[in-house]
């Protein structure tokens, strides 16, 4: 690990009553690209914040291309290119003069940061609206300047905090693929993100952290393998004490079954025709099916795989999956059905 | 795994990169400067303090109050208001500092600073620099105004620019204590305030607009030691125009020139080292 360009050791941090790291750590080899993955509130801004110079740890040590990251602040800013989480942009320059002003605040000349500024703008097909003022940018235009922002300087350190949160699909897309081409260049990255299926995509190694500790690591086919390939929800016409018992033999684990009886839920090895076969299994127990959907794993259904515990107050899934495992809620998961 | 790493700070290009020369801070100021000079162009009704108001002001003054105040000494009250229209406007305005960091703070942009190998302090020294160069339109306005109206001055060129520095210098160091109130402040609107809360009572309670002359005794002292008052008075003789101030006893009404330059250097000095200190503080987390 002696090549490693970030490495955190024993972070703690609270900011109040609030504890948000309790003792992470992790590290990442040159060239490679970490995603640290966590719901809403499980300390991964708090973790790039430090790494950034932001914050100081209350507890632990860190260090970015092999800088203390405590004792030369100054230096490792030199070292490293941050996207944050809201876009820290000036909304009443254009996004040319953003770039520009960030790139001569980092000591680079007037005439270079123009000529690199240009040059980016059209790396990201923003030149069209260079020269507009970023108020009026949309969500993904205001990403993908602020990821121009953080490359100005070729720094051989990233840190991506949430580089795809609350955009829409086709901007989302635009993004990872801005991504993927930073990875091809040598670049270390750190990458938060509340999405398996982006660490899945951009990541070579996966951290996933929760209430500030580190819950698992591994590669993302590491990870999914250690939750359930696949997720099964079913809506049923009416309620039945049979139907938990009759799909129990199809899935992996056990079934859950919503206060209401109507809704039944479970990880599953995906295989060819399973959802024929919950249907038939479902009828021959005299249940009528509403609505039935498998579908590949969530964070949610990653951590409930790797920790035993759903996301508190979950709403953080991808999209409309998070929306329907986090409706089922708490009370789903107390009654539980019957188990394989 | 640590232990390697341990052997801090290896990366020796990092360490060198972190001297940092007067040139480059420089260029840092004059960045932020123009940054902030480009909200103003965006937002031309943040102006409206160091444009509309100043001639509002000298109209209301002028024609509303002018007859009813009587200088002591004699003089016209053209004359003699000028040099405190430029006191009251100048400092009122410095109120868009205050907001103005408040409103940096408020935003995301402070962290994306912050993580840039930028010397820090640019964010407030630009800032104040900025205000500068608003101030100095402002001091144009108030001069423009004023020559329309009837103002006229008997001094040479000299004096004349030295009671705008006088006053303009005053108002760099007094935005240096909007600094460290914006610093400290929740939010842009809380940051407002202070104009309402200090500075207004501070342009007011002094010889700006009338002669101390007329108030009750305590009044009279606090406005004679006010600033405000020191640096009306010292452009006020700088132009030749009228000045009864300096029939009274206090010592800063004796000598507002002394007076207003200590003024401003204390200000500059105490405020402006709390507001790096604020800022330090307010960034840390």
């Amino acid at each position: 690990m002696a090549d490693a360009m970030i490495e955190a050791d024993g972070l703690f941090k609270s900011y109040g009553e609030t504890r948000a790291l309790a003792g992470v750590g992790f590290s990442v080899p040159a060239g490679s690209v970490l995603g640290l993955l966590g719901p809403n509130g499980a300390g991964k801004t708090t973790a790039v914040r430090i790494l950034t110079t932001l914050a100081r740890p209350d507890a632990g040590q860190a260090w970015v291309a092999g800088i203390d990251v405590l004792a030369h602040p100054a230096a490792v800013r030199r070292q490293i290119g941050v996207a944050a989480q809201d876009a820290t942009l000036d909304g009443l320059l254009t996004g040319r003069q953003n770039l520009v002003l960030v790139a001569e605040l980092s000591a680079m000349r007037t005439s270079q940061a123009r000529t690199r500024a240009a040059e980016l703008l059209e790396l990201f097909e923003l030149t069209y609206a260079a020269d507009r003022v970023v108020k009026g940018y949309s969500g993904g235009m205001r990403r993908r300047l602020d990821l121009a922002a953080s490359l100005l300087t070729r720094p051989p350190v990233l840190f991506l905090d949430e580089p795809t949160t609350g955009l829409d699909p086709v901007s989302r897309q635009r993004v990872w693929e801005v991504i993927r081409d930073l990875i091809g260049s040598g670049v270390t990255v750190l990458l938060t993100t509340q999405y398996l299926d982006e660490a899945d995509a951009l990541a070579d190694h996966i951290v996933v952290v929760n209430h500030g500790r580190v819950v698992a690591d591994g590669t993302p086919f590491e990870l999914k393998e250690r939750s359930r390939s696949a997720h099964v929800e079913v809506t049923l016409a009416e309620s039945g004490p049979a139907a938990a018992e009759a799909i129990a033999p199809l899935v992996g684990g056990r079934v859950s079954v919503s206060a209401d009886g109507l809704r039944l839920a479970a990880a599953v090895d995906s295989a060819p025709g399973l959802a024929t076969a919950l249907v038939r299994a479902l009828d021959r127990a005299g249940m009528l099916v509403d609505n039935i959907e498998v579908r590949q794993p969530s964070l949610d259904d990653v951590f409930f795989a790797l920790t035993g515990a759903h996301i508190p107050g979950d709403g953080n899934g991808s999209g409309a999956q998070g929306a329907s495992a986090g409706a089922a809620g708490a009370a789903e998961r107390e009654s539980e059905g019957a188990q394989a | 795994m640590t232990s390697v790493i341990a052997q801090r700070p290896r990366n020796a290009a990092g360490n060198r990169l972190v001297t940092r020369g007067m040139a480059e801070q420089a260029r840092n100021v004059v960045s932020m400067t123009r940054r902030n000079l480009v909200h103003i162009s965006r937002e031309p009704m943040q102006l409206s303090d160091v444009t509309i108001q100043p001639v509002l002001f000298t109209v209301l003054f002028i024609y509303i109050f002018g007859g009813a105040i009587p200088i002591p000494g004699g003089g016209s009250y053209k004359d003699f208001i000028l040099a405190g229209l430029l006191a009251l406007n100048l400092t009122t305005s410095t109120m868009g500092t205050a907001v103005g960091l408040a409103t940096d703070l408020h935003e995301g942009i402070i962290d994306r600073f912050r993580a840039l190998p930028m010397w820090r302090p640019a964010v407030l020294v630009g800032r104040s620099f900025a205000d500068l160069l608003t101030a100095c339109l402002c001091a144009v306005v108030v001069a423009v105004t004023g020559l329309a109206v009837g103002w006229r001055t008997s001094a040479g060129p000299l004096p004349i620019i030295g009671g705008f520095a006088l006053v303009l210098f005053f108002a760099y160091s007094l935005s240096w204590v909007a600094a460290c109130v914006g610093l400290n402040s929740k939010s842009p609107e809380s940051a407002a305030s202070f104009g309402f809360i200090v500075l207004f009572p501070l342009a007011f309670v002094s010889n700006a607009m009338v002669p101390t002359q007329h108030m009750p005794g305590w009044l009279q002292a606090a406005a004679d030691w006010n600033p405000v008052s020191a640096v009306t008075a010292g452009a006020r003789h700088l132009w030749g125009n009228p000045n009864p101030s300096a029939s009274t006893g206090a010592w800063p009404m004796q000598h507002p020139i002394e007076a207003s330059l200590g003024w401003s250097v204390l200000i500059l000095a105490v405020a402006a080292p709390l507001a790096s200190w604020f800022f330090r503080r307010r960034t840390t987390e």
